[in-house]
């Protein structure tokens, strides 16, 4: 397969440091938190990448040798040509925010509201941003390693309405 | 006649004022799970529609953190429940691409056979409730009987009617028999027949058609966009499919075609999904009479799967091989890395995203469902339509919250 990505940033944002790697025919760029925006709107306006797979973060609280807590991990497709490209990007507390790709493409919306609701990464400039899955009310982000997998005792302590107060 | 498609954000608040807010779920039969949209309504045209998800939210990818690569098998089966199987193939899939892992051609057969039997499985219940939704109760029943026959196949094969948990890293639990391999050469023989009728009762009905064809447009460009996959995506022009673009297991052997349509409404989905099962029965037969022999698990990447039970109770070597594949601190280790691979479920590409720190389970286990995906451009589809189709384009797009919420 013919990968084009790569020399397409290094032509278009030569500025950006990019660190490449290659994992089973996978081929993976791991960018600044405060480049990504410009980096995922050339990869889909220079290079084709007009899908946005998946998008999904990684809490590296507990993984040994990691020195930043959170990543950020883009899965980018050219439908056309069929090439993959992963973006990552780590980020610390307590600056845990990026901008938003929904500019980029529209799919990111409810991908960048989960993200938020597992793990509490703030994307600035989202139309519509709130929690997806969990009650806009719950207070911590689950799938953080820090949260414990049987939960704080949120389920039991919601509030119970009764016919009557409905 | 296609209606105009309007877009709601455009509105201003005085004509918003004159909408009214109608809860459509969580629990409302047509939408087969828990589910709920928000609609505004003009009259009956619908001008906006806000899904509102996460009632079925049971913390799937948190689990996946401390069940090994063999355990969590049991936990994605429940994640799209009407084809069981597609979702285990595509978790070894992506282990086993982790791993570096790969399948003896028998076992790369069978998985194959399983894949598509599941995508029949899953397209004969997608058609089969959407048409029992907008009331066709007859075919609803012949889809289902079919279905019936297909689990009994995975009950021959795994023990279990549903929830199979039939792979295992670098293999499967058991062997097929030959009485397996006779049932599904029963099934290829006998499903045309209730596949034409399935068809016949369906495909050219008058109120059918009507209700479905010209509802629920979809793009390409916001199908590409918005990250449609699978039969949303080729019924709105997009040729891709992943068993031909980036083949796995035995994909490359076997002539299939991939269906695609231009309109992009329900009616174009539901074509798409009846040409697939076609494809996917062909599929079947090329693999069952093709069925190379030898054993199911690789031997050459060691012990990932367990040991047969006879070997465990009579021999001290298969006491071994059992108790190193169990113990966390004697299995295979697992590189340091991360990868992301995505098999053609019947839905559309479903993806896992693994991060691993060396143990045999996964440190992050992220799945990308195509159910949350289509959903999400739901408001889309319908903006401009009628209520009525509200239950059309639902079932068109076929979404399961187990695995939309996981």
């Amino acid at each position: 397969m013919v990968f084009t990505s790569k020399e397409v940033l290094a032509t278009q944002l030569p500025r950006i440091a990019t660190v490449w790697s290659e994992f089973r025919d996978q081929q993976r760029v791991v960018v600044d938190a405060g480049s990504v925006y410009e980096v995922l709107r050339c990869l889909r306006d220079k290079a084709g990448f007009d899908q946005l797979t998946d998008l999904t973060a990684v809490d590296h609280l507990e993984m040994d040798g990691a020195t930043d807590r959170f990543e950020v991990v883009y899965c980018l497709l050219n439908i056309e040509s069929g090439e993959r490209v992963i973006v990552r990007t780590f980020l610390n507390e307590p600056d845990l925010k990026l901008r938003s790709a929904t500019s980029i493409w529209h799919g990111a919306d409810w991908l960048e509201r989960e993200c938020y609701d597992m793990f509490g990464i703030v994307f600035e400039g989202h139309p519509n941003f709130k929690r997806l899955l969990l009650p806009q009310e719950f207070a911590s982000f689950p799938l953080r390693k820090d949260y414990p997998q049987q939960g704080r005792g949120e389920r039991h302590n919601f509030p119970v309405i009764t016919r009557a107060e409905s | 006649m296609p209606l105009e498609v309007l877009d709601s954000a455009g509105l201003t608040s005085s004509q918003r004022e004159g909408l009214w807010t109608l809860n459509f779920g969580p629990q409302h039969p047509a939408t087969h799970t828990t589910l709920r949209l928000v609609l505004q309504l003009d009259g009956e045209r619908v001008m906006d529609a806000e899904p509102d998800i996460g009632f079925l939210h049971s913390g799937f990818e948190k689990l996946g953190e401390s069940l090994d690569y063999n355990q969590y098998v049991t936990i994605v089966d429940r994640m799209n429940y009407i084809s069981p199987l597609a979702n285990e193939i595509a978790w070894h899939h992506a282990v086993e691409k982790l791993l570096g892992i790969d399948l003896t051609p028998r076992c790369k057969y069978i998985r194959t056979i399983f894949a598509e039997l599941m995508r029949i499985h899953d397209h004969l219940l997608c058609l089969g409730a959407c048409v029992l939704d907008l009331g066709g109760f007859t075919a609803f029943m012949y889809a289902f009987n079919e279905r019936e026959y297909i689990y009994e196949i995975c009950e021959r094969a795994s023990g279990q009617r549903f929830h199979t948990s039939y792979t295992r890293v670098g293999g499967l639990l058991y062997d097929v028999t030959d009485d397996w391999i006779a049932m599904v050469r029963k099934f290829c023989k006998n499903f045309p027949k209730a596949y034409n009728d399935f068809a016949g009762l369906v495909m050219k009905n008058r109120i059918f058609v009507e209700r479905t064809r010209d509802v629920g447009y979809l793009s390409k460009e916001d199908a590409i966009a918005g990250g449609a996959t699978g039969p949303v995506a080729r019924a709105s022009g997009v040729t891709r499919d992943l068993r031909t673009d980036e083949p796995y297991l035995a994909y490359n052997d076997f002539d299939f075609d991939v269906c695609c349509a231009q309109t992009g409404d329900c009616y174009a989905r539901f074509q798409v999904r009846m040409m697939e099962i076609k494809e996917s029965l062909k599929i079947i037969e090329q693999a069952i009479e093709n069925l190379p022999s030898g054993p199911i698990f690789n031997e050459a990447f060691g012990k990932t799967g367990l040991p047969d039970k006879s070997e465990v109770y009579r021999s001290i070597e298969g006491l071994i091989h059992h108790f190193e594949n169990i113990m966390p601190n004697r299995q295979i280790e697992s590189p340091r890395d991360a990868i992301y691979a995505a098999t053609e479920s019947p839905n559309g590409e479903l993806g896992y995203y693994i991060v691993s720190d060396g143990q045999f389970k996964a440190y992050r286990a992220r799945t990308r469902p195509p159910s949350l995906l289509h959903f999400s451009l739901f408001s889309r589809m319908m903006r401009g339509y009628m209520l009525s189709d509200v239950v059309a384009v639902l079932g068109s797009i076929n979404i399961i919250a187990a695995e939309l919420d996981r």
